[in-house]
């Protein structure tokens, strides 16, 4: 169980998806003009993050992976399939995608309003993607690993966002130089956070 | 439209090398900021990762602009998602076989091109309305420019980082302090968020010297 909540602990704060590896940046960017909406994307991610990655650690598993296939017979047990993983990884996420982009205009049309193209991008987000990748990186040992990793990542996504959609929310109203508005500050101002963040595992300079 | 173009004639010269100033895909369109920033602590990860982004997204592009009418308007994306993931898996296999060591360390990053927006962007954006040829000048050129920013951080780090450039020693040993010199190196760039404070840093140079892209 510790192990569990240490997994779950260290990938919300100390590997976090956008403060330590700058993954999801592309929507990250776009929708953290708003609060709203940043939760809302936030959510989504989780939610495609924790189903996807559990999923993939299975077909790596049982499929993928050298001396998988020996549960079919003898002669399947030689066979490795991993170069295959990349194709596979990103074709469980595209069809989740597509089931979760289907559910909210069904259900939430008026999310689906705010989240416009960015649901539809989070196939190519790079933070759902990453999630699959480290997991194979890692070499979690078991599935409830790779649940307590997932839904960490997830977390950490939507708390990065938010806090820096909080933070630009209010800075729309202060006085910057005219070529570092918009962007320039964002990446800053983002930056000034993930050292916050790095102080989780302590600096060294 | 049938008046034959010449290889290098203005217009595609203008595809090759615009990426690299006024339409530069990271700092002035922000697309690919996702995967690849954190394989800039040294030079050498950040070359092979700039040239691996050029050949995928040219090569993904020439493909897609030969498809492009054959492919469905409803399942592009998936079509799309697995012509650069087919060039993606040729690379990550190239490397392991040619270059171990790196392809270690770039580790996840190499199998992030897939989802590197610029490539996605680029094949939605022009390659699916253009001929071949302009499409995979337009693929490259937009890789190339990515990767310029690419080398261009990864030197600022690994120079001010850790004193070295390519591994070789730019700052000599004797200026350091606990050689009894004056010169330490700075602890801050080797650390992610300095990354981020860099990228600011360009944009705001580069759009005091583009005005027309202020206020966007």
């Amino acid at each position: 169980m510790e192990n569990y909540i240490s997994i779950f602990i260290k990938s919300i704060f100390i590997d976090n998806m956008i403060f330590a590896y700058f993954l999801g940046m592309c929507s990250f960017l776009a929708v953290s003009k708003n609060v709203k909406v940043a939760i809302g994307l936030g959510i989504a991610v989780i939610f495609i993050t924790l189903i996807t990655a559990p999923v993939n650690y299975l077909i790596t598993k049982y499929l993928l992976s050298e001396g998988a296939l020996s549960w079919l017979g003898e002669s399947y047990a030689s066979i490795d399939l991993s170069f295959l993983s990349f194709i596979v990884y990103i074709a469980v996420v595209a069809w989740l995608t597509q089931v979760v982009e289907m559910t909210v205009e069904r259900y939430l049309p008026e999310l689906y309003q705010q989240l416009g193209i960015f649901l539809p991008l989070l196939a190519v987000n790079c933070a759902i993607m990453g999630a699959s990748l480290f997991m194979q990186e890692r070499d979690y040992s078991n599935v409830g690993e790779v649940v307590a990793f997932s839904l960490g990542s997830g977390i950490g996504w939507l708390l990065a966002v938010v806090g820096v959609a909080a933070i630009r929310e209010k800075l729309a109203y202060s006085n910057i130089p005219a070529p570092l508005r918009g962007l320039g500050i964002t990446f800053i101002v983002t930056g000034l956070m993930a050292i916050a963040f790095m102080s989780f595992m302590g600096i060294t300079v | 439209m049938n008046q034959k173009e010449s290889l290098f004639s203005s217009k595609n010269l203008k595809l090759l090398t615009a990426p690299f100033n006024e339409s530069n895909p990271v700092i002035v369109m922000v697309l690919g900021i996702c995967s690849v920033l954190a394989v800039t602590v040294k030079l050498q990860p950040a070359i092979v990762m700039g040239l691996s982004v050029t050949i995928v997204c040219g090569f993904s592009c020439l493909i897609i602009s030969l498809l492009r009418n054959t492919i469905p308007n409803r399942i592009r994306i998936i079509v799309q998602l697995v012509v650069v993931a087919t060039f993606v898996i040729l690379i990550d296999q190239v490397l392991k076989a040619f270059a171990y060591q790196t392809s270690k360390q770039l580790s996840v990053f190499v199998g992030l091109i897939i989802t590197n927006c610029i490539i996605m962007g680029r094949i939605e954006a022009f390659a699916l309305g253009n001929k071949p040829l302009p499409a995979f000048l337009d693929g490259i050129g937009s890789g190339a420019g990515y990767g310029a920013i690419l080398v261009t951080i990864a030197f600022i780090r690994e120079l001010f980082g850790s004193g070295t450039l390519l591994n070789v020693r730019i700052v000599p040993e004797s200026w350091y302090i606990q050689n009894g010199g004056f010169y330490a190196n700075n602890g801050l760039m080797i650390y992610p968020p300095m990354v981020l404070i860099l990228i600011g840093l360009f944009i705001w140079i580069h759009r005091s010297f583009n005005k027309n892209l202020i206020g966007k």
